[in-house]
């Protein structure tokens, strides 16, 4: 196995043309995830991240369009492809794991028809053997007596075990890059225990990329390999896991991980970002952060910092930690 | 420990769905169509003390919001008392009840539907203290402007709608109309679940703020473990309508008895947990609606025992300030 | 300034996006302004019969009476000038829609909150009553009414709101229920303000934008209702002509080349009728919450 990476997004601009101007909801993200890893993409709302993830799967609509850059998918433009052409490879080499798991499912058609469908849809399958695969994806993710479990509507289903099927659909077409967008957000802790549980194993079984878009810094850290900080549309700091966790570079990471509870003393003042995150209609010039930061100075008002950095980067004048 | 401001007692909440007219007539002729009756808080016992704060944990289908709501009183419970200062709220009329209805005051989980968005800023602030005499017409603006100032908004924005305001400063309106009736004991439901990392740590700090210069009691009610730790003194754990298990915060935290606190306390993903592997707690939560016999917790239960599916574990104490319902505790 | 930002300018700004409804909504305040100040600028009055002179009859548009008016759309049978006919006409169809829709509407609010608010046997007794009504067709219940009642405006208004209440009750009913859940309200609660204060200053306003759709498509339907019951001469009597009417004047002799007297009027009926329609679209998605940003 080569070591090129699945998916390489490159200088990725995608914006809105709304009444009140453009908005670059992405604005010049770069990075790659290769066979097996896992890439925690973090970002509070408005980052950007959820964005970055509906563009690499081709979905953004208008009002939005990709302005700028690559979308590499096994070498191939996604941002170039024709509409029949990502359809195909929607849900058969990409796939992606929504919020509400009601994005995936069709609340009308039982699992088993929705799951066939989507088998023989990417490929000249017959009927049992895609129910087979069928059973396999359900019992994969860990749905008791998947048999069953078929031939049961959505609505029959529980919150966590709705996204296990989503996930299970996911699966489906054994993909080779999955984009997961905050799927265990909306789900009880010991719920998101288990499907926590059930994506790390499969990433480890299958090797198969996987794009995780959360808010929350601690799921990533407990599932990931290597994380990207998304701030106002740009890729501010990243690394690996124990780089940006333990090592924060950036202002606004290190601002991050101090306003999590469990990093304080407790009882105290806990760590805070001032401010709000600034409209993206109207940002501050230069480093879209330095209203917010206490190391901002003349230099961050002036331009944006450059990425530097290849593998470890970070975008800012005054680094909190150095970054080879 | 200082006496109990508020305190419940035995206090349940059972929800009805009753059949309409098609559903009576069905079961008349014989369909398997019954009333159903979902028991959201099942007996519970808690009692508040002057200055603490009492963190309320538990997954969704376990009675918090809903315990929270009668502590509030929006919600009447269907059996138990409700005690404010020692006295049942059943038993206060006029004056006095509005006076315990205005001490104690909630803040809720969801920063757009909480404020009416028809009203200005400053009526949805102003409304209540104005209409119960806490201030008049001419000492509404002043009043207004320090309750504002108070919860970190500027009162220039006044006579904005909520619509134009983010969700940090949306929860700061929130706050302010409830302390604007100068409530002793606030219920905060889920409050900082929906806000950014960032700005929930600026409401946390805000709710820290308040409550040392207030003297205000809170009853904080979370499925964030992490938050929940930050800021109580004391946890209650509620499983489907129960409570499984409380006592002081480190106390719990360092050593928990009940195997629902432990698993629980397992699942909570952590910045300094690398490339852990989960074990994940069997089975889902079940439907308020058919919970299982005996202890609720029994299906999932690694300990589980034959006596555990028929009798339901009593919360009795089990060391000092430590309560907790199981079985195991019997054993031996 | 952004502190001039209500929720009212937001829904102009909205609905403005759409320039089919900005322009029926133009046409339609054009066609309500002209027939309120018919009495001023239309040539003539139709009802004062002294003004009208048999002879003038029929006169095919665009030509003079012998008093030197020029008839644009035509005369009627008694030498009425079709445009005055038309604004008079429009007056009075706007006048029994407005009315009876006003009066509907607070009906129907009133029902609706009822039902809502203390929920159990009212609710059901309310809601069931709602049902048996409209399982009726309107216009069944108009004409049963009016053969009972007789002729006249006021009795039409009455019809009208029998007919039109139950639409208002069942909207207010469904928002009242939709946001009597929301948090809001239970913060109101809370705040121990009084049930109805809860009840009128804080469920109703938010209950208003279905009423406000309901409320113009049900404008343009009770126009078209009245227009037809005025057509099938069981509504408005004869000397206060409404669209209804003149148009089934004109139909006696519409096969024999003299067609102005019923089309004008259908066309001025039809103009109407689609500018609200329009209107009452784009109120609709404008002020639908699950299509807002």
């Amino acid at each position: 196995m080569t070591n090129e990476a699945t998916l390489r997004v490159e200088n990725l601009q995608t914006h809105f043309d709304t009444k009140a101007g453009t908005v670059r909801a992405v604005d010049g993200v770069s990075f790659d995830v290769r066979q097996g890893q896992i890439l925690g993409l973090v970002g509070e709302s408005g980052s950007g991240k959820s964005v970055t993830g509906f563009s690499i799967m081709g979905l953004v609509d208008p009002p939005g369009r990709i302005a700028g850059g690559r979308v590499l998918f096994q070498g191939r433009d996604i941002a170039k492809m024709g509409e029949e052409e990502l359809r195909q490879l929607r849900g058969n080499r990409i796939a992606m794991i929504f919020q509400d798991p009601m994005m995936t499912l069709n609340p009308v058609l039982k699992v088993e028809t929705q799951m066939i469908e989507a088998v023989q849809a990417h490929g000249n399958v017959d009927r049992k053997t895609a129910w087979t695969r069928a059973r396999d994806a359900l019992g994969q993710v860990g749905i008791p007596s998947p048999e069953e479990r078929l031939n049961s509507y959505p609505h029959q289903f529980s919150g966590g075990m709705r996204q296990r099927v989503a996930i299970a659909i996911a699966l489906l077409n054994k993909p080779d890059l999955i984009v997961a967008d905050e799927p265990t957000t909306a789900l009880d802790v010991t719920i998101q225990g288990q499907i926590l549980y059930e994506v790390q194993k499969l990433a480890r079984e299958t090797r198969t990329a996987l794009i995780w878009i959360t808010h929350d810094l601690s799921v990533v850290a407990s599932l990931a390999d290597e994380i990207c900080v998304m701030y106002a549309g740009r890729i501010v700091e990243r690394g690996s896991v124990d780089q940006v966790l333990d090592a924060p570079a950036h202002p606004y990471t290190a601002g991050l991980i101090g306003s999590v509870p469990s990093r304080n003393v407790k009882g105290t003042k806990l760590v805070q970002i001032p401010g709000v995150m600034p409209s993206m209609l109207n940002l501050p010039s230069g480093c879209a952060f330095r209203l917010r930061c206490t190391h901002a100075d003349a230099t961050c008002e002036a331009s944006a910092p450059p990425a530097s950095g290849d593998a470890r980067q970070v975008r800012c004048f005054h680094p909190l930690t150095a970054v080879a | 420990m200082a006496a109990p401001i508020v305190e419940l007692k035995d206090v349940s909440k059972r929800f009805v769905k009753s059949l309409d007219m098609a559903g009576k007539l069905a079961a008349k002729l014989g369909a398997n169509v019954r009333e159903e009756t979902v028991h959201a808080v099942d007996r519970v016992s808690l009692s508040v003390a002057e200055g603490e704060v009492v963190g309320l944990v538990g997954e969704s289908g376990c009675g918090k919001s809903t315990l929270g709501r009668i502590v509030a009183g929006i919600l009447p419970q269907t059996q138990g008392e409700v005690l404010y200062r020692g006295q049942p709220l059943s038993a206060l009329s006029g004056q006095a009840r509005v006076k315990a209805a205005l001490a104690v005051q909630m803040i809720f989980q969801d920063p757009y539907a909480s404020l009416n968005p028809r009203m200005r800023v400053a009526d949805i602030i102003g409304e209540a203290p104005l209409y119960h005499g806490l201030t008049d017409k001419a000492g509404e603006v002043a009043y207004l402007d320090e309750t504002m100032r108070r919860v970190g908004l500027d009162p220039a924005y006044k006579k904005r709608y909520p619509h134009q305001f983010s969700g940090g400063q949306r929860q700061r309106i929130g706050i302010a109309r409830a302390l604007a009736v100068k409530p002793e004991f606030v219920v905060c439901d889920e409050s900082v679940a929906a806000l950014d990392v960032s700005i929930q740590a600026q409401i946390l700090n805000l709710f820290m703020e308040l409550r040392a210069a207030l003297n205000l009691t809170y009853l904080f009610i979370s499925h964030d473990l992490g938050v929940v730790r930050h800021l109580s003194d004391r946890v209650v754990i509620m499983y489907l309508g129960r409570v499984v298990e409380e006592g002081a915060t480190d106390d719990l935290f360092a050593n928990p008895n009940h195997p629902y606190t432990i698993a629980l306390l397992g699942e909570i993903p952590r910045l300094d947990t690398r490339k852990r592997v989960f074990v994940p707690v069997k089975g889902e939560i079940p439907s308020p609606l058919h919970p299982p016999t005996g202890c609720h917790f029994h299906p999932r239960c690694p300990h589980a025992m034959a006596r555990c599916s028929v009798e339901a574990p009593v919360l009795r104490e089990i060391a000092p300030g430590r309560r907790a319902a199981c079985h195991l505790n019997d054993a031996g | 300034m952004a502190d001039l930002d209500t929720p009212f300018r937001r829904f102009v700004a909205d609905f403005r996006e759409d320039k089919v409804a900005v322009g029926a909504a133009v046409l339609f305040v054009a066609i309500f302004a002209a027939a309120m100040a018919c009495a001023y600028i239309s040539p003539q009055n139709p009802y004062d019969l002294r003004q009208l002179d048999i002879m003038d009859g029929k006169m095919p548009p665009g030509k003079a009476s012998m008093d030197g008016l020029v008839f644009w759309l035509g005369s009627d049978g008694q030498g009425r000038d079709m445009v005055s006919a038309i604004l008079y006409g429009l007056r009075t169809s706007f006048l029994v829609a407005v009315t009876s829709g006003f009066i509907a509407a607070a009906v129907g609010t009133a029902v609706g909150l009822a039902a809502a608010y203390y929920g159990g046997w009212v609710d059901t007794l309310l809601m069931r009553t709602v049902d048996i009504k409209l399982s009726f067709p309107a216009i069944l219940i108009a004409l049963v009414l009016l053969a009972v009642f007789g002729q006249g405006t006021g009795k039409i208004v009455v019809a009208l709101v029998v007919i039109q209440w139950a639409y208002y009750a069942r909207t207010v009913r469904a928002s009242a229920l939709v946001e009597r859940r929301k948090e809001y309200v239970e913060a109101a609660q809370c705040l121990a303000l009084p049930q109805r204060r809860i009840l009128f200053r804080h469920i109703l306003p938010n209950c208003l934008p279905p009423l406000i759709v309901v409320g113009t498509i049900q404008i343009a339907n009770s126009i078209a209702l009245e227009a037809t019951l005025s057509f099938l001469g069981v509504g408005l009597p004869i000397t206060e002509p409404s669209l209804g009417l003149l148009i089934a004047n004109g139909f006696e002799y519409i096969l024999s080349g003299v067609y102005w007297i019923s089309f004008f009027p259908g066309v001025a009926l039809l103009v109407t009728i689609v500018s609200i329609n329009l209107v009452g679209d784009r109120l609709r998605d404008v002020l639908n919450p699950r299509l807002q940003k």
